[in-house]
């Protein structure tokens, strides 16, 4: 593989792009934003997009500009935690599955099955609504959401891999059974849980606007794209820049890392 | 006859260990249920009266069994908010959502389908280029924010749809089609861009094939083979996509019935949250599941009544 394998693939150059010029401008809502992001001023209420407001003001007078770039740092965080967390577990899950197989690998899967017949968001609506709202129940939830996709890819690959001849070498040489999950087959299953790692951070940003949205996800004071999207709504008719502004973030955000990991599986496809 | 014995023993399994699971889910709840109902100064003897008739005295086996017992019997229990049978409000609910989820599906068909082979037909690079733009946006864009354009555009601006409420089809079918039309077509377009993306790779693969050959040098003409020899074989895959696209559009519909205050079983869903109703939570969400488990099973079959080669695989 060569970096022109990479720079060809539109997908993966348009998602890099999209994803680092949203990650930096996160950086830089850490460090200063235009405004005080929850200051209001009641005098500029819902003002249009301007010199000094650049995305226009919300019902309270904030500067939209400002809430963005910090709901910014939560869709990140969200993110990047939840899919570690349905990737740790859904990758052990999986190999113990694939690897070991015989009834470990049943009990395994049909709890996967059904955590699977969950559609959409329903199993995070479930689980928020016992676990309660709030930024940590929702990392918690949608990063058990992620759990079976992680844990399918993983057997899949682990099933396969364990046939190969440097598995049985490393059997025959009396190497333990977790030595050669993680040390022999996991490195050869990076590529397509990267991908996978990719397509879930865009399904958890996605999920977590829309519990946002209904209330159920992130809560004041922390910021949320979905939750201003609820507080826009009243207003899609009076103030209909603020509605567009924050959905353009939003799926500018999903639409990078989904485009990142279809690139980066058709430069693995292509490889081999 | 062993197929369909196979797929009924996976389909039952399956729905008895999401029960178990959402069973299992709101025994985490915190707090005492019937602390909840009667109040923190309430009586003991009242509150331990309470937990006899609730059941909450007997062991979480025991209360499973009973519970999914009853629910097999149609009896869900009695929903704390409203003081009625929680199948009796489901099942006020469900005729909303099933017509927004068949509308909505019928619009990914209809929009689909066509879509999808008029693009793959114009065959280039401008072709491949829109159906990854159409795709990869579609399936982007949160269907609650596709919504909120949808509002802004047809209701706001053409005055066409209304934004919001729902009209009964025994009332006035065409007031329901209308007050319908917006939140199925935001549901379906998640759904078009998918099966777009789907059946054009399918219909590409089948071209190569060698069946297509021959059609072309018996001298079918192109459309012929189009429409009478690929398709019907590209058709198969697509079936499958549907069966995802039937749950998607029912977990979209939870998000898409609250943005058009549709009273569904979406929107009772989170409002019976926000009351801590969580008799009713909790059967609505193993409702909902059972209803997807179901239609992949009736997916399934299907497809075996399409294709026939189709083996039973494990």
């Amino acid at each position: 593989m060569n970096i022109k394998s990479f720079t060809k693939s539109k997908p993966l150059v348009t998602g890099l792009f999209l994803v680092t010029a949203l990650f930096i401008f996160m950086l830089i809502g850490l460090v200063y934003t235009p405004h005080e992001p929850n200051t209001m001023n009641t005098g500029m209420r819902l003002a249009q997009p301007q010199a000094e407001y650049w995305w226009g003001t919300d019902n309270f007078g904030r500067d939209i500009f400002s809430r963005i770039m910090e709901g910014a740092q939560t869709a990140f965080l969200v993110g990047f935690t939840s899919v570690s967390i349905g990737l740790v577990i859904g990758v052990i899950l999986g190999a113990i599955a694939g690897y070991f197989g015989g009834w470990l690998d049943e009990v395994i899967m049909r709890i996967m099955d059904a955590m699977m017949a969950f559609p959409g968001i329903l199993l995070a609506i479930m689980l928020v609504s016992v676990f309660g709202p709030g930024l940590n129940n929702t990392i918690l939830s949608l990063g058990i959401m992620g759990i079976p996709s992680f844990s399918r890819i993983a057997r899949s690959g682990f099933m396969q891999y364990k046939q190969f001849d440097f598995v049985k070498a490393a059997i025959a040489k009396g190497a333990g059974s977790i030595r050669i999950i993680f040390k022999h087959i996991l490195p050869n299953m990076i590529s397509p849980l990267i991908v996978a790692a990719s397509l879930n951070f865009s399904g958890s940003i996605l999920a977590e606007t829309g519990l946002s949205y209904l209330g159920l996800g992130v809560q004041p004071p922390n910021p949320s794209w979905g939750r201003m999207l609820n507080e826009a709504q009243p207003f899609i008719i009076s103030a209909p820049w603020y509605v567009m502004i924050t959905g353009v973030v939003i799926t500018l955000m999903v639409l990078g890392f989904n485009l990142l990991g279809d690139g980066i599986r058709d430069v693995f496809d292509k490889k081999s | 006859m062993r197929f369909l014995m196979r797929k009924l023993m996976t389909f039952i399994s399956t729905i008895l260990l999401v029960s178990v699971i959402i069973f299992l889910v709101f025994q985490i709840l915190p707090g005492d249920p019937a602390e909840i109902i009667l109040g923190v100064d309430a009586d003991p003897h009242q509150i331990a009266a309470l937990h006899v008739s609730m059941g909450l005295d007997r062991p979480a086996s025991e209360r499973y069994v009973s519970w999914i017992g009853a629910a097999i019997t149609g009896d869900f229990g009695t929903s704390l908010k409203y003081q009625r049978p929680v199948a009796d409000i489901i099942m006020e609910r469900l005729p909303v959502t099933l017509s927004l989820s068949l509308f909505a599906l019928g619009l990914t068909v209809m929009i689909g389908l066509p879509l999808g082979i008029y693009i793959t037909r114009k065959d280039g690079k401008l072709s491949a280029l829109i159906t990854s733009i159409i795709s990869q946006l579609g399936v982007s864009i949160p269907s609650f924010w596709m919504a909120f354009i949808l509002i802004l555009l047809f209701s706001v601006t053409f005055r066409l749809f209304p934004s919001y409420g729902y009209v009964a089809w025994s009332e006035d079918p065409i007031g329901a089609i209308r007050s319908l039309f917006l939140p199925a077509l935001a549901l379906a377009i998640p759904g078009i861009a998918v099966i777009i993306r789907y059946l054009r790779n399918t219909l590409l693969d089948q071209v190569k094939m060698d069946y297509v050959r021959t059609a072309r040098s018996k001298g079918v003409h192109s459309k012929a083979i189009m429409y009478k020899h690929i398709l019907r074989n590209a058709l198969i895959p697509v079936i499958t996509i549907l069966g995802l696209l039937i749950a998607d559009t029912l977990g979209g519909s939870i998000v898409v019935e609250n943005v058009f205050a549709l009273p569904g079983l979406g929107s009772l869903l989170i409002s019976s949250i926000g009351s801590r109703d969580m008799p009713l939570v909790q059967t609505l969400v193993l409702y909902i599941a059972f209803i997807v488990v179901t239609i992949n099973l009736i997916i399934d079959l299907l497809y075996k009544v399409i294709d026939p080669r189709i083996q039973l695989k494990r």
